[in-house]
């Protein structure tokens, strides 16, 4: 019990710390402080908002797809099909980029290819369909029909470079511990 | 969101009509996911705000706007590489700069790197990918960003 509580006093050193700084910026009525305060609450909302639900996801994802699923439409023998897959879920997530990264790590333990899982990253950073919606209301649709259009080809490439480049060499998706 | 969490609350009662432990089980396993990585995210979201505060959006908008040209464009890249704002704060923040007669390609450039390169994430990146595959990601990101805000700015 005791070992674990180290372990948890290092794992949470630095967000105590912060906490300790909000507080005492608080009591001492120090501006910049409670800005940042204020700040670290809303990405803090947005993120306890979406990441329960998309790890909620991963878990029910991880229990009933099979492997054997995911190599034959994802992994290294899929072909063209498994882009459009990974494109297509990337589209109908929400989040911020590292919200990506579990599910990355998910679809590489569940033998995802090198290739597609880059343009899974890549369509997530730039063609997430919630971001879009907003992105039309605020910068018109010529805009992000443009952005989308010559992304495509771009996070595409990514995927394809990053396959190459890490082909023969050892590589893998880690889960944090 | 609310879409998002519909679907989970829908799929989570269809799992769990259909197997009970197997469904416990994932809950389990994505809730170990969670915490595992939750110090981390909690990390990044620290340095996010401090960041926010010492480059709030209204100096965003001024240095952006007092930019044209190539060291617009450079700055935009800049600022855009180093950034993580959500886009319900930097899709406003572009259309203010559209008003106040920023060019569209310095606008695209921020935009897209915002979208696609990630500086201040690269610590939580390297956790899954290594830092030899995160950064080269991220500099394949940010040439990629810089020509598809170059290219829209031709036909914007």
């Amino acid at each position: 019990m005791n070992s674990r509580a180290i372990v948890m006093a290092k794992k949470y050193g630095f967000v105590l710390l912060f906490a300790a700084f909000i507080a005492l910026s608080y009591i001492g009525n120090f501006a910049a402080g409670k800005e940042i305060g204020k700040n670290f609450r809303v990405f803090f909302m947005e993120m306890i908002l979406i990441l329960p639900l998309m790890f909620i996801l991963i878990g029910l994802f991880e229990v009933w797809v099979p492997r054997e699923r995911i190599i034959r439409h994802l992994g290294a023998e899929a072909g063209h099909w498994g882009i459009l897959w990974v494109i297509l879920l990337a589209m109908l997530q929400v989040g911020p980029l590292y919200a990506a990264f579990p599910v990355a790590a998910l679809l590489w333990r569940k033998g995802c290819s090198v290739r597609n899982i880059f343009i899974y990253l890549g369509a997530f950073t730039t063609l997430k369909i919630p971001m879009l919606t907003f992105e039309v209301g605020f910068l018109g649709w010529k805009f992000s029909l443009l952005r989308a259009l010559f992304s495509f080809p771009v996070f595409i490439a990514i995927g394809f470079l990053l396959a190459a480049d890490l082909k023969g060499r050892p590589f893998a998706v880690k889960e944090p511990e | 969101m609310i879409v998002l969490a519909l679907a989970t609350a829908i799929l989570l009662l269809l799992s769990f009509f259909a197997d009970r432990g197997k469904t416990l089980a994932g809950l389990k396993k994505g809730a170990k996911m969670f915490l595992n990585i939750l110090p981390a995210m909690l990390g990044v979201l620290i340095l996010v705000s401090v960041f926010l505060y010492i480059v709030p959006a209204s100096a965003l908008t001024r240095w952006l706007g007092q930019g044209s040209g190539w060291t617009g464009i450079a700055s935009a890249a800049l600022l855009g590489s180093i950034s993580l704002i959500p886009g319900f704060i930097a899709f406003p923040l572009g259309a203010i700069l559209v008003r106040s007669g920023v060019s569209y390609q310095v606008i695209a450039v921020f935009i897209t790197t915002l979208m696609m390169v990630g500086i201040l994430t690269l610590p939580l990146e390297a956790k899954y990918f290594g830092w030899r595959v995160s950064l080269l990601r991220n500099a394949l990101s940010f040439a990629g960003a810089l020509l598809v805000g170059l290219l829209m700015g031709i036909f914007l």
